[in-house]
C-alpha cells in the first residue's frame, strides 16, 4: 500500500446502475449508427424524418418508462433520463434530441400521469409506437414564462369544449398529431381557471399557421398554431376542469430535470470532441493541446461538466425519491445551461476556423446550446424561483 | 443487428424494472417532509453533526476575534482531541472512532460555524493532513509515539513541503536527509508551514538522494521540540510570516541545521516520498474543498439575513430584484459545489482513487467561495468592508483556498494531463 495510483476505474454514479449502463451503450449505438450521419442533411431539411418516431418507437426508445400494457418498457424516470442524457452525448443534434425529447418527455407524460384509460388507449399507446407525434402546447404569443396569463380559451358546450386561440414556439408543432395544450376554462383564466385539453390536428379548426425559423434545433420543428372554434369532445380533457395549472408545474419539474441532463450530454460530446481535435491538430510543430493554454481550456471545460453531472445527478435522484426538490431542480436547470453555452462556446474556439465551419459541428452545439438558457423557463424566472423560495 | 442487440437490451425491462419505490404516481407529488439529508450520511453521521456544531458553536465561535490577535490556543485542540473529534475516521485501536471518510467531510462543515479560517485550517492540518499518512505508512512505534498523542491533542503536528524555492513543484525541494550510520541529517528549510512555530513534531519532505527528481524522495516524521518543549538541536524557527488572512493560524519559515533523526523515524519507503505525498495531497485537497463551500455557505446565511433586515429606499434590500437574483446565484454556486464534493467524497470513501475530479471539486470549491464571499461584502455594502462584521474576514481567509494546497493553475494542469494532453 506504499504508493497509490488512480486506476480511472469509475462506480456509476448514483441514482444510475449497471442495468443503466446497457441502456446506454444501446443508445448510443442506435445514434451513432442511424442518427449522426444523416444529421446534416435533416439540418438542411429543416426537419427530421417522421420515420425516426417509428423506429425509435420500434426500438422501444419511446416507452422507456410507460407500462408494459400500453406497448411501453416498463422502466421508470430513471430509464428516461439516460435517454435524455445519451442522445446529445451520442452526437444527436439539439434538433433530433428535442424532437425526439418532446414526445417522450413532455407531451405524453401528463397524458400518462392524469389520462384516462380510453386516453391512454387513444394517445399514448400510439405515441409509444410511434404511430403518432406529440407536443405540448403552453407558451402563446403573449404569454411565456407567465404561463397564468395565457389567453387561448376553451368554452363549454354541450359534449365538449369550443378552443380559440393560439400557441407558439410549440417544439413539433408542425407535424403532431396531438397537442396537450394548456386553455383557460373560466373568462378570468389564471391559477385556478386553467385546463389541459388534447386537440387532435385532424379536426376542423386546427391550423398551422407558421413553421417558425430559429438560430439552431434545425431539425426540430417548432411551429405557430391557431385555433377557431375548433371542437375538443370533452373526453379529451386531461385531468380536472379548472386544475390545469398543478398539471403544467408538475410537468416542470421533469422538464427542468431533462433539460439538465441533455446540457451534460452535449457537454460530454463537445469535451470529447474537441479533446480528440486539440490532440490530433498540430500548430507550431506539435498538438496544440499540448500548449498549456488549450490543456488549461480543456480543463475548465471537463470542471463544467463534472460538476454539472454531480449537481444535475443529485435533483434527479430526489425527484425519483419523490422529495420535494424544486430547488434542487431550478439550480440544476440554471446552472448546466448556461455551463453549456459556455463549454459550446470553448469548443468553437479551440477549432479555430474550423470551428466556426458546418463540417465539425461544434458551431451546430453553440448554436442549439443557446436555447438552454430560455426555454423550459428562462435564467431569470430560474433566479426567481430560488430568490423567492429564500423569502426574499 | 442493432435491432437484436437492441431488443436483448431492452426486453429484461419487464422483469427487472417495474420498481415499486420509483413508480410515476408516487413522483408525482413531492413529500415536502421527507428527509433531504444526502444519500452519503446515515443517522449517525447527522448526530456527530449535531454535537460536533454544537460544540463549535459554543466554544469555538465566541473566541473568533480574540484568536485572530493571539492566535488559537493549543488547549482548544486538547479539547477536541478529548471530545474525540481529531481522530473520528482512525481506528479505535490508536484512539480514534473508526468513522468512515464521511465523518472528516462532516467536522469540515461543522469547523465553518468556527468563524475561523485559521482555527479551521490549524485542526484540519491536524487531523486530515498531518496524522493520515502516519497512520497509512507509519511502523506501529511510530503510530504509538505521534499518532496516539496526536489524536489527543496532545502533540501537535505540521506537515513540511513547501520550501522557499519549491511549492507546486514538489520535485524540485532540496531539503536534504544525509543517511550517518543509525541517523538521518537534514538540511533545509521550508517555508508557509501551517502550525510550524508551535508543532511539536513535522512530517518532513526531504531528498534522500539530491540527483534525483521525484524518485529521490524521503518523508520523515522528525521531533522538533524536546520534552521540555525547547527545540532539537539544530532546528528554528526562522520567521513567523504575517498574513492577508488566517490570521488565527501560525505560520512559519523553518530551518534545519544538521538536524539528526533515527532512521526508524523514515516514513514509508525511501525514495517513495513523492508517491506518498502525492497521495496525502488528495485528502488534503477534498477537505480545502468541503471547508470552502461550508465557509461560502456560512457567509451565504449571514448575508441573507442581513437582506432582510436591511431596509433601503422604504424596503428590505432583499426584494429588490437585483439582489434576489444575486441570492440566486451564489445559492446555484454552493449547491453546485457541495454536490461535487459529496459526489467525490462517495467514491473516495467506496475505495476510489478519484484525482481529477478531486482535483475539479478543489478548483471548483475554492473559485466559488471567493466569489460568493465578495458577493456578500457587496450585498453588506459599507458593513461589509468593516471588521464588525465577519464577511471581511471570511474574503481574506477564503483566498488562500486558491492558492494553498495546489494553486488553480496546478488544478488545471492536473485535470488537463488527466486527459492526456
Amino acid at each position: 500500500m506504499s504508493v497509490v495510483k488512480d486506476t480511472g476505474e469509475r462506480a456509476r454514479m448514483p441514482p444510475f446502475g449497471e442495468e443503466h449502463e446497457e441502456l446506454r451503450a444501446t443508445i448510443r449505438r442506435w445514434v451513432e449508427s442511424e442518427i449522426v450521419p444523416r444529421q446534416d442533411e435533416w439540418e438542411e431539411a429543416r426537419e427530421f424524418p417522421r420515420e425516426l418516431y417509428d423506429r425509435a418507437g420500434q426500438l422501444g426508445f419511446l416507452g422507456l418508462k410507460y407500462p408494459v400494457e400500453l406497448g411501453g418498457q416498463g422502466g421508470d424516470y430513471l430509464h428516461d433520463a439516460v435517454w435524455v442524457e445519451e442522445l446529445p452525448a451520442a452526437g444527436a443534434s439539439g434538433g433530433v434530441a428535442a424532437g425526439l425529447g418532446a414526445h417522450t418527455g413532455i407531451a405524453t407524460p401528463p397524458i400518462h400521469k392524469f389520462g384516462t384509460p380510453d386516453q391512454h388507449e387513444r394517445f399514448l399507446r400510439p405515441a409509444i409506437s410511434g404511430e403518432k407525434v406529440a407536443a405540448l402546447g403552453i407558451t402563446e404569443p403573449g404569454a411565456g414564462s407567465d404561463v397564468a396569463s395565457i389567453k387561448t380559451h376553451a368554452e363549454k358546450v354541450d359534449g365538449g369544449y369550443i378552443v380559440n386561440g393560439s400557441k407558439t414556439f410549440i417544439t413539433n408543432g408542425v407535424r403532431a398529431d396531438m397537442l396537450v395544450a394548456a386553455v383557460k376554462t373560466t373568462p378570468e383564466g389564471g391559477h385556478h381557471g386553467m385546463s389541459f385539453l388534447i386537440l387532435e390536428r385532424d379536426a376542423e379548426g386546427y391550423q398551422v399557421s407558421r413553421k417558425l425559423e430559429k438560430m439552431g434545433w434545425h431539425a426540430s420543428d417548432t411551429g405557430e398554431l391557431a385555433f377557431s372554434d375548433l371542437f375538443v369532445p370533452e373526453e379529451n380533457l386531461l385531468g380536472e376542469e379548472n386544475g390545469g395549472f398543478y398539471l403544467i408545474m408538475a410537468n416542470f419539474q421533469w422538464e427542468r430535470i431533462q433539460m439538465a441532463l441533455g446540457a451534460v450530454g452535449g457537454m460530454r460530446c463537445a469535451l470529447e470532441t474537441t479533446l480528440a481535435y486539440a490532440k490530433e491538430r498540430e500548430a507550431f510543430g506539435r498538438p496544440i493541446g499540448n500548449f498549456q493554454v488549450i490543456r488549461h481550456k480543456i480543463a475548465e471545460m471537463a470542471t463544467k461538466m463534472e460538476v454539472a453531472r454531480a449537481v444535475t445527478y443529485n435533483a434527479l435522484r430526489m425527484f425519483v425519491e419523490g422529495q420535494d426538490a424544486i430547488r434542487e431542480v431550478t439550480i440544476a436547470k440554471l446552472f448546466t445551461q448556461r455551463a453549456a453555452v459556455e463549454v459550446a462556446d470553448e469548443a468553437v474556439q479551440i477549432h479555430g476556423g474550423y470551428g466556426y465551419m458546418r463540417e465539425y459541428h461544434v458551431e451546430r452545439g453553440l448554436r442549439d446550446a443557446r436555447l438552454g438558457p430560455i426555454g423550459g423557463g428562462s435564467d431569470e424566472i430560474m433566479k426567481e424561483i430560488l430568490g423567492r423560495g429564500m423569502g426574499l | 443487428m442493432l435491432l437484436s442487440t437492441s431488443r436483448r437490451v431492452l426486453a429484461p425491462f419487464e422483469r427487472r424494472f417495474v420498481n415499486p419505490t420509483a413508480t410515476n404516481d408516487k413522483v408525482l407529488k413531492p413529500d415536502h417532509g421527507s428527509q433531504r439529508k444526502h444519500f452519503i450520511f446515515t443517522d449517525e453521521h447527522e448526530d456527530l453533526r449535531e454535537s460536533m456544531q454544537s460544540w463549535v458553536l459554543k466554544e469555538c465561535a465566541p473566541h473568533a476575534e480574540e484568536w485572530e490577535d493571539k492566535l488559537w490556543p493549543d488547549s482548544i485542540l486538547k479539547r477536541a482531541g478529548e471530545l474525540g473529534y481529531i481522530g473520528l475516521c482512525f481506528p479505535e485501536e490508536y484512539g480514534g472512532q473508526g468513522g468512515d471518510y464521511y465523518y472528516s467531510l462532516i467536522r469540515g462543515e461543522c469547523l465553518s460555524y468556527s468563524r475561523s479560517g485559521g482555527f479551521n485550517m490549524g485542526f484540519v492540518v491536524q487531523s486530515d493532513m498531518v496524522l493520515p499518512p502516519i497512520e497509512m505508512l507509519g511502523t506501529e512505534d511510530i503510530k504509538q509515539r505521534y499518532l496516539v498523542p496526536g489524536i489527543k491533542g496532545e502533540k501537535i503536528g505540521s506537515l513540511g513541503i513547501t520550501e522557499p524555492g519549491a511549492g507546486s513543484d514538489v520535485a524540485g525541494i532540496r531539503t536534504t536527509a544525509r543517511r550517518d550510520g543509525d541517523e538521518y541529517v537534514i538540511n533545509g528549510s521550508k517555508m508557509f508551514i501551517t502550525n510550524g512555530a508551535r508543532a511539536d513534531f513535522i512530517v518532513l519532505v526531504t531528498k534522500t538522494n539530491p540527483d534525483a527528481r521525484h524518485d529521490g524522495i524521503t518523508l520523515f516524521v522528525v521531533d522538533l521540540k524536546d520534552d521540555e518543549g525547547n527545540n532539537v538541536p539544530g532546528f528554528s524557527v526562522s520567521r513567523k510570516l504575517e498574513k492577508m488572512g488566517m490570521h488565527a493560524s501560525d505560520t512559519a519559515e523553518l530551518a534545519f541545521e544538521d538536524v539528526r533523526v533515527p532512521a526508524e523515524n523514515m516514513l514509508g519507503e525511501e525514495g517513495k516520498g513523492f508517491y506518498h505525498i502525492s497521495w496525502e495531497l488528495q485528502g488534503e485537497r477534498l477537505v480545502g474543498a468541503v471547508g470552502s463551500v461550508s465557509g461560502a455557505e456560512r457567509c451565504f446565511e449571514k448575508t441573507l439575513e442581513y437582506a432582510k433586515e436591511r431596509e433601503a429606499f422604504g424596503r428590505p434590500i432583499g426584494n429588490f430584484q437585483v439582489i434576489r437574483h444575486k441570492f440566486a446565484e451564489m445559492a446555484t454556486k454552493i449547491e453546485v459545489a457541495k454536490q461535487m464534493v459529496y459526489m467525490t467524497a462517495w467514491r473516495f470513501n467506496n475505495g476510489e482513487y478519484p484525482v481529477r475530479e478531486i482535483t475539479q471539486a478543489k478548483l471548483y470549491a475554492s473559485r466559488i467561495a471567493c466569489e460568493v464571499i465578495d458577493e456578500c461584502i457587496q450585498i453588506h455594502g459599507g458593513y461589509g468592508y468593516m471588521k464588525e462584521y465577519d464577511v471581511e474576514r471570511a474574503y481574506r481567509d477564503a483566498r488562500l483556498n486558491r492558492i494553498g494546497a495546489g494553486t488553480d493553475e496546478v488544478m488545471l494542469e492536473v485535470i488537463g494531463r488527466s486527459y492526456g494532453i
